[in-house]
């Protein structure tokens, strides 16, 4: 889970890690009133939303007045704000954070990322602050200095010196550095963050390190013992449909495509989704039913689906295992019949009780086929979606 | 033979008296497997199952000379159940349980492998070795007793691929499921290497999906061991954006990492047979190792 810039700038201050001082303002008249309590004389006016490359895409004003601060807000806020992580229909900027202005001697980077390979936190730093990291680690792999974490989860100060001595920080800046990087790490260990990233992290004139930027982004199983973490979710980020899917208790994920599916299971739902497009067509959503896969779970499946204006068909994808298909298949039907679905529906189920499932979905006197692989299925809502295709 | 368990396998089921522990417990049973015994804090003295039930591990191995514990608790308890296990000494921990914090399953793992405990799971089905052991909640009846491996990240994608083996004619030495958590336990390579010194074992199936680089590591050993036994792989996500988690936590291309079709350009370079319509899987292994 993401949250806004401004929410991680106040958890890492409630942590001590040192942020500039500033305030959320939702109108350019709030943004000038959180400048005149700012001392300035220069101010940066942001854009919140969870994308990066903010600033590239005009969604970050450096400031000199209180009137350019009003200006840059007024542009910002309501803007449809694109960046490379946005996808080209951009997002809406509701909220810009107004912060005092830093006197900046250097832009490093530093991040914590959950290593998988290590099964442990790791924290990476880099003199080169400010640019995309991906590009450091392939043009000078040698400018990025990594700590492991002991046990996965503890940092010592020794390696937090080791990273700021790597940044190229005297020693003096380094004694001062160490707690910022121990603290963000508790941060981490409390809070369930699995990936922070503070870019670019600055070293003051006065030699001090402050965050500059924060994202942080939670684990999402962790949230039930966070809930001072999962209030700060803003539904406005989520695509419309993943919203209401996940109010519903359904695993959801929407993509381009025209050909709905509903499967149990989050390996075989990506599989389903695959051979769809294997077939021709183009899968419409991941949609994992979950083992159970009862009555109530696809009438839900089915009313997200049907939600996606670009849906033509659907692919019912069930590997029943101890389910009974028989029971799956008369709520396929009842679901269906509620709902008034008329699209096609192509049905592969594998399990118990199939061929009496069969019965019930070929006799039913809906739009229904059914099929007894995965490949015929997908090449059967293929051929039915074909001439309906958006 | 097969790897990991079989039919002299003692196990312990953490949470017998929980719903979810009663009842896959009692299927396990039914398949034969050894339930010796089951732990829930302040149930200790009562029968379950037809097997005592402790209060700790710690007595429930002690008593009943368990080696092996399946753990059917909640998320939020999980990580602490799998290293009382492994504290109370169990060599092999099997944990299905999904929506484990990963935090606290990089400190488990971590507890875990400092005494030397092989964990399966989380958010697995668990491992089955045909006909021996079952200990999970895999469907029993889609398994054969046979001489194929099987190594997954997923459920019901594990059934469908086993379905398909031993519709195919071909049965299975063990099937384990990995899980699709982003700090898994027993990975690929892990148990590459234990089916190369199986005997009973001829040929491996791992089914992979995005996220992560365990595949790429698995390619890169097959390839650099010369791998002796012959390996089939299956990719699941292809279809899938980046940035997006598709269902299971582990399963989400990260920037530029984790992609499927580099997974299967590392597992083709490494001489394993991709297969990448996953309704031809049984039938393309058997088709080969008719050969």
């Amino acid at each position: 889970m993401n949250i806004h810039e401004y929410q991680a700038k106040k958890l890492l201050k409630e942590y001590g890690v040192p942020t500039p001082d500033g305030f959320v303002a939702a109108t350019a008249a709030e943004a000038r009133a959180a400048a005149r309590n700012l001392p300035g004389p220069v101010w940066v006016v942001k854009a919140q939303i969870h994308a990066g490359g903010r600033g590239k895409g005009g969604g970050v004003k450096v400031c000199k007045s209180l009137d350019e601060v009003e200006r840059a807000a007024g542009k910002i806020i309501g803007m449809r704000l694109v960046t490379h992580q946005t996808g080209p229909e951009g997002k809406h900027v509701n909220l810009v954070w107004v912060e005092q202005g830093t006197d900046i001697a250097r832009e490093l980077y530093l991040a914590v990322v959950l290593d998988r390979g290590a099964e442990a936190l790791t924290v990476m730093a880099s003199p080169d602050g400010g640019m995309d990291i991906e590009e450091v680690a392939e043009k000078h792999p040698e400018r990025i200095f990594r700590a492991t974490l002991d046990g996965g989860h503890h940092i010592w100060p020794f390696q937090a010196r080791k990273l700021l001595f790597g940044c190229g920080l005297s020693p003096e800046q380094v004694g001062r550095g160490v707690p910022f990087i121990t603290r963000l790490l508790e941060l981490c260990v409390a809070k369930d963050a699995t990936q922070v990233e503070i870019n670019p992290l600055a070293l003051t004139g006065a030699g001090d390190l402050i965050a500059l930027d924060a994202k942080i982004n939670f684990d999402e199983s962790a949230l039930k013992r966070r809930p001072e973490i999962a209030a700060l979710a803003d539904p406005g980020e989520e695509d419309p449909l993943e919203r209401k899917a996940a109010a519903l208790g359904v695993n959801y994920v929407r993509l381009q495509g025209y050909v709905g599916t509903m499967v149990n299971g989050a390996g075989l739902a990506m599989a389903t989704m695959d051979a769809i497009k294997q077939a021709g067509a183009e899968p419409a959503n991941f949609l994992d039913a979950g083992g159970g896969a009862n009555v109530e779970m696809v009438r839900k499946g089915f009313e997200i689906m049907l939600s996606d204006p670009n849906v033509r068909g659907i692919l019912i994808n069930i590997f029943g295992g101890i389910l009974r298909c028989d029971i799956v298949a008369e709520g396929v039907v009842q679901a269906a019949r509620e709902l008034k679905l008329d699209l096609p529906i192509v049905i592969r189920m594998e399990g118990t009780n199939v061929e009496e499932a069969r019965r019930i979905l070929n006799d039913c006197g809906l739009n229904f086929t059914t099929a007894t692989s995965m490949g015929e299925a997908a090449r059967l809502i293929a051929e039915q979606t074909r001439e309906a295709r958006p | 033979m097969s790897i990991l368990v079989d039919e002299n396998t003692r196990v312990i089921i953490h949470g017998i008296t929980g719903r979810e522990g009663t009842f896959h417990g009692e299927k396990m049973i039914e398949y034969g497997t050894r339930v010796v015994g089951g732990v829930t804090p302040g149930k200790g003295g009562r029968k379950a199952l037809g097997v005592p039930v402790f209060n700790t591990a710690a007595e429930a191995y002690a008593a009943t000379g368990a080696d092996t514990g399946v753990i059917f608790v909640p998320a939020a308890v999980s990580a602490d159940a799998a290293c009382e296990a492994a504290d109370a000494g169990a060599g092999l921990v099997v944990l299905i349980t999904e929506h484990i914090p990963v935090l606290d399953m990089v400190r488990a793992k971590s507890y875990l492998n400092a005494r030397g405990v092989k964990l399966v799971g989380p958010n697995c089905p668990g491992v089955i070795s045909p006909g021996k052991c079952k200990i999970g909640i895999q469907p029993a009846y889609i398994h054969k007793p046979g001489s194929i491996g099987l190594i997954s990240r997923s459920g019901t994608l594990t059934y469908e691929a086993v379905h398909q083996l031993s519709s195919a004619g071909l049965g299975q030495s063990t099937c384990i499921g990995i899980g699709g958590d982003p700090v898994p336990g027993l990975k690929f390579l892990e148990l590459l290497q234990m089916f190369r010194d199986d005997p009973e074992t001829e040929a491996v199936c791992m089914l992979g999906e995005i996220g992560g680089d365990n595949e790429e590591k698995a390619a890169d050993y097959i390839r650099e061991s010369g791998y002796p036994k012959p390996v089939f792989g299956f990719i699941a996500g292809l279809t899938a954006p980046p940035g997006k988690r598709m269902g299971h936590a582990g399963a989400i291309i990260s920037g530029s990492k984790g992609r499927g079709e580099d997974k299967i350009a590392a597992l083709a370079d490494a001489g394993v047979t991709v297969i990448r319509e996953l309704g031809r899987f049984g039938q393309t292994v058997a088709e080969r190792l008719k050969k």
